[in-house]
């Protein structure tokens, strides 16, 4: 198709998305210690290694069973209904944690969180994916290096939830290597 | 929605100053070398995003932005999908954010927003979330860590959402914002803006992004505006003064669409299934 619109361009979150982007139960796609509810926690951080107090995920993800949730009421959980989207503020140590599922597998695809990170200081939006620790490799996956793999994998807990660290750049001195981010 | 400014942790400012306390001018010529910098580039054959992450006269943007570039990949059926959004999760009045305060009317000119979510074809897009948040007409947030010494306002907290209606329109009533002062350099000022965050049918198309006003003088001022180096993209985020969305005796208005990215082929797949 032609005569495509130009696209609306992203901008920085800001420092004061919080007011703004604030909802109950926001980081619980899932009741706290309910049946199948897991931690998915971890941090973001700068490119000096250090942790972004300033920063916002979300997720996005199917269900336990692969099918992708098309229920409303994300801004008003009813606490039952699972709706796949959850958003979490980083606190002063640059992590954020999120009650939810492991997600399933949605037509055969490996499984994963779909995420995007914003931060005051980086000028637009960031697309990542977060696989489950073990997984089968995809496409993305298998064009990546191992080094590069790492930094989409989770960690598994002793009890079953998973950790997870963003870094927005390499940190040089510490060799770490950034997340491999996403465009579409 | 009840915002509690107590709930978010206060950052060292230290964090929010940036340490080489640049003049103006030398931000100014940053901005013009950079963006010549970039032409060269696009003009070379490079595809440059629209918004440009690594934007040194942005100073916080120097360690929080990615060294590479992004991976190039094919959406997997969870990132075509959204998260739905209705009348369930916003009430009316969350889109008048003049009565988001106490029981008086805000100080500042009263402004309606209003505007169309598209798909870059020009298709709408229904039933979709946008969150919006502002300072206040004195340019302060309702937030703790803002530092501004500007006079906060009893009756105006400044954020508010809505949900698209069948057409893909929306509309907010506000207050116009007032420029802000930041760390980013010496005597750094904001050009009045509103904060918007945008979902598409597609979690790929998602948006945050900041409206302004047309012929602000502090555009060709501001690092944050500038870290997007074409001006055709950079019109996208002007609300425009639009005489038939003023109300009478009440409300100036501004038109301001938003439209969401791709992805491509694959959207269509989608829709045929």
């Amino acid at each position: 198709m032609q005569n495509k619109l130009i696209p609306t361009p992203g901008q920085t979150v800001g420092p004061f998305f919080a007011f703004g982007t604030d909802f109950e139960k926001k980081h619980e796609l899932v009741h706290p210690h309910s049946a199948g509810a897991i931690v998915l926690k971890g941090r973001v951080l700068d490119g000096a290694g250090a942790g972004i107090p300033d920063s916002m995920v979300e997720i996005w993800q199917a269900d336990s069973d692969g099918s992708i949730s098309k229920a409303r009421g994300v801004l008003n959980r009813d606490g039952h209904t699972f709706t796949g989207f959850g958003r979490a503020f980083t606190n002063d140590d640059g992590e954020f944690q999120f009650w939810t599922k492991v997600p399933g597998s949605v037509n055969g695809e490996a499984p994963f969180f779909a995420v995007i990170v914003y931060a005051r200081g980086l000028p637009n939006k960031l697309h990542t994916r977060i696989y489950l620790p073990g997984t089968d490799e995809d496409k993305l996956l298998s064009s990546l290096s191992s080094v590069e793999k790492e930094t989409l994998v989770a960690k598994q807990l002793e009890n079953g939830y998973l950790e997870h660290t963003i870094r927005l750049q390499s940190a040089t001195e510490h060799s770490q290597m950034e997340t491999v981010f996403l465009e579409f | 929605m009840t915002p509690n400014p107590q709930q978010t942790s206060v950052a060292p400012e230290s964090l929010l100053a940036a340490p080489d306390h640049a003049s103006q001018e030398q931000i100014t010529q940053e901005i013009i070398d950079f963006h010549e910098v970039l032409s060269k580039r696009s003009v070379a054959g490079e595809k440059l995003p629209q918004t440009i992450l690594d934007f040194a006269p942005y100073r916080s943007s120097v360690l929080r932005s990615p060294t590479k570039n992004p991976k190039l990949v094919d959406p997997e059926t969870i990132e075509l999908w959204s998260p739905a959004y209705g009348q369930r999760d916003v009430t009316a009045i969350e889109s008048d954010l003049t009565l988001s305060g106490g029981s008086g009317e805000p100080q500042g000119e009263r402004i309606t927003v209003s505007g169309r979510l598209l798909d870059s074809w020009g298709r709408p897009v229904t039933n979709q979330l946008i969150e919006i948040w502002q300072a206040n007409a004195a340019g302060r947030y309702i937030h703790q860590r803002d530092q501004h010494p500007a006079p906060l306002d009893p009756n105006f907290v400044g954020a508010g959402r809505t949900v698209t209606d069948e057409n893909g329109f929306y509309k907010f009533t506000t207050i116009k914002p007032g420029p802000y002062p930041w760390r980013n350099h010496a005597n750094a000022w904001r050009p009045a803006h509103i904060h918007f965050s945008v979902f598409g049918r597609a979690f790929t198309q998602r948006i945050v992004t900041q409206m302004y006003f047309s012929g602000d003088p502090l555009f060709a001022l501001d690092p944050i505006y500038n870290s997007i180096p074409e001006q055709k993209d950079r019109d996208r985020l002007v609300g425009i003064y639009d005489h038939s969305l003023t109300v009478p005796e009440f409300s100036m208005g501004y038109s301001f669409d938003i439209v969401v990215d791709g992805p491509d082929a694959t959207w269509f797949e989608k829709e045929a299934e």
